[in-house]
């Protein structure tokens, strides 16, 4: 297993220089200038100065080793160092004093460092899309088993049709029509997210959980929807199966049957399409942060896209294709270790 | 054999497929929703012959009447006469990306499964290709690009170019896999045994004997290509980096009404619901053709 682990990590490496070399050569190709937005009146020799202190001297192969060596030494070595000094996880070991002074990953819009926002506005997209994943998987799998238990009842065509619905009806429309239905027409809940809202008190906290609730809600139907379909389909592969015959012929109860013989199998695909589900739901996200104005991820890359802060972009695209790489390895290790028929070795 | 069975004409493969996919309701009707949609979005404008861009400043934000069935936008546009020209768009990028989509990845499925010197690097190809964070790179391709193809091509003709394009070389990915796994699973076949065995080349030999067979799984992929790619297209331009705004589709039509929300929440309301059940009745639409062409199935 740990030989697997290690052999996939090293095949890792080269996956994520080719996306990011992607990346880079489709901002590269693009034509919009960087300077476009500078006033005509700014003599040319002073535009030149203002693109060399962009980084924008150096040849292609050079910027891209550059941002290369950035993003995997020194950005880590600046976060090496931020854990050992003041987080209270790792603040007991010994300081470390990795960073020593290196450029970072610069934003062009704001001409500071780009993970210092990038963790700014982390939080706001983990809340709400972690929660809006949580709730949706905890919906999806008592969905999922029973409707598959229970097939062709009218709890499974009603389950199915909802599933359906949810999977197909976009984001984007479940958010503007519960805002328009709860917001608008009902006032129960905030249709803008506030993240400036310090929780210290009991109201803070209950107002925080009211504007919460519809993005989580967006998020939690479209992804039980989805996980729904796969426990469902997962359930009924495993009902028919020999075994399941047998674990009730030795007289098993139907609850040991279902939920310790059929359940434990059927959860086998289901885990790893969770875990493959998580980046996608950061990548979706993007339009549900837009539709309740949640300044998270989504919404830095969109503002980053509309101001061409060109290193912005292309560090946050390669942070989800990263996410991407590093769930596909989590899911195939799950696989090995919860399948005991599959052995990497 | 019984009499029985010899007397009645022999079924064709066709006729079961048909049989089958009668019996699942949910497609049947899912057919049906997605034929009158587009039959009203294409020739519905025949019939009524407002013009989408005709701005008539004195009738705006109108309720439904009589003359304007689904009342008027804030620039006294006709709602109606929106919505189709906005399914028209909508369900050309679907279709025009889905066709590109799904021969994008036949093609790469069918290189890679029937020659064996590129099954490695295609499927690398497409390995890094799932890798790649979809959404996000659509958002970057459509901005940095929307202006020089405009440029070149005009505006809406540039606009739809580039988001075809986009959603195309994004999406096919899915479909090589599934291709490339059945014609792995058909080479080792008797039949293309025989074919060699009598002189069959390649080029023939795909085109004759392998790509035949796997038309199902292509089928069910490019139905719900469909779905995902006017999914896709609503929601780009849903962020307003879609078509221009004086060039209607659904998705544009939701990102208009969503200023107006709280005065005339009906305008979001129709576009959403125009794109929530195209989407769903192409999703049964696929969901009964993959019942029905899985031989597996089919007959139970």
């Amino acid at each position: 297993m740990l030989t697997f682990i290690i052999r996939r990590l090293f095949l890792a490496i080269p996956t994520l220089l080719v996306i990011s070399l992607i990346i880079f050569l489709l901002l590269e190709l693009a034509p919009g200038d960087p300077m476009a937005q500078v006033p005509l009146t700014v003599p040319p020799e002073v535009k030149e100065k203002m693109r060399l202190a962009l980084g924008l001297g150096e040849p292609l192969h050079i910027r891209y080793i550059k941002w290369v060596w950035q993003f995997f030494v020194v950005e880590p070595s600046v976060l090496i160092d931020w854990l050992t000094r003041e987080s209270a996880l790792f603040g007991w070991l010994p300081d470390t004093t990795l960073y020593d002074g290196q450029l970072r990953v610069l934003s062009w819009q704001t001409r500071s460092p780009v993970m210092d926002i990038v963790v700014q506005r982390l939080p706001q997209t983990m809340w709400v899309v972690g929660m809006g994943y949580l709730f949706g998987v905890m919906i999806a799998l008592p969905i999922g088993i029973y409707s598959a238990y229970r097939q062709y009842s009218i709890f499974d065509q009603v389950g199915t049709f909802i599933s359906m619905v949810g999977f197909s009806v976009p984001t984007f429309f479940t958010g503007v029509l519960l805002i328009v239905i709860f917001s608008v027409e009902l006032g129960w809940f905030p249709s803008i997210y506030d993240t400036t809202l310090v929780v210290n008190s009991w109201d803070s906290f209950m107002m925080q959980v009211r504007q919460m609730v519809m993005p989580v809600t967006v998020l939690a139907l479209f992804n039980a929807a989805q996980i729904s379909r796969f426990m469902r389909s997962s359930m009924l592969d495993n009902l028919t199966q020999d075994y399941v015959r047998t674990a009730r012929a030795k007289g098993l109860s139907e609850r040991a049957v279902v939920l310790g013989h059929v359940l434990r199998n059927s959860m086998i695909p289901v885990v790893t399409v969770i875990a493959l589900g998580v980046p996608q739901v950061f990548g979706g996200a993007i339009i549900t942060e837009q539709v309740f104005k949640v300044n998270g991820l989504g919404q830095l890359l969109i503002g980053a896209i509309e101001a061409n802060d060109l290193p912005m972009v292309q560090t946050l695209t390669f942070i989800f294709a990263l996410l991407i790489v590093v769930f596909n390895l989590i899911a195939d290790v799950l696989y090995g270790i919860i399948d005991p028929r599959i052995r990497y070795d | 054999m019984t009499d029985a069975a010899a007397s009645s004409p022999p079924r064709s493969q066709w006729h079961d497929i048909w049989v089958q996919f009668k019996s699942h309701r949910g497609a049947l009707v899912g057919a049906v929703v997605f034929l009158a949609i587009v039959i009203t979005v294409f020739l519905g404008p025949l019939v009524w012959t407002a013009d989408p861009t005709f701005v008539n400043i004195r009738a705006r934000n109108k309720p439904p009447s009589f003359e304007y069935p689904f009342g008027t936008d804030q620039l006294g546009r006709d709602m109606l006469a929106r919505m189709m020209a906005g399914g028209r768009v909508s369900i050309s990028v679907g279709l025009t990306a889905m066709s590109l989509a799904i021969t994008l990845g036949s093609t790469v499925g069918l290189l890679a499964g029937y020659f064996r010197s590129l099954d490695w690097p295609l499927m690398r190809l497409t390995e890094i290709f799932q890798s790649l964070p979809l959404l996000p790179l659509l958002l970057v391709m459509v901005t940095l690009f929307r202006e020089p193809l405009a440029a070149s091509f005009g505006p809406e003709r540039g606009t739809f170019i580039l988001i075809v394009g986009a959603i195309g070389v994004t999406s096919w990915m899915a479909t090589a896999r599934i291709v490339r796994g059945s014609v792995l699973a058909l080479k080792e076949r008797e039949f293309v045994l025989a074919a060699r065995s009598i002189g069959t080349d390649d080029f023939k030999m795909i085109l004759r004997h392998i790509l035949p067979n796997v038309v199902s799984p292509i089928m069910v992929s490019a139905t719900l290509g469909i779905a995902a790619a006017i999914i896709t297209e609503s929601a780009l331009s849903f962020l307003g980096l879609g078509f221009p705004p004086d060039f209607p589709t659904w998705g544009r039509l939701l990102y208009d009404a969503v200023d107006y929300m709280q005065q005339y929440p009906a305008r979001v309301i129709w576009p959403g619901v125009a794109i929530s059940l195209t989407v769903l009745s192409v999703n049964y639409l696929g969901d009964g053709l993959r019942d029905a062409l899985d031989p597996r199935i089919r007959g139970r």
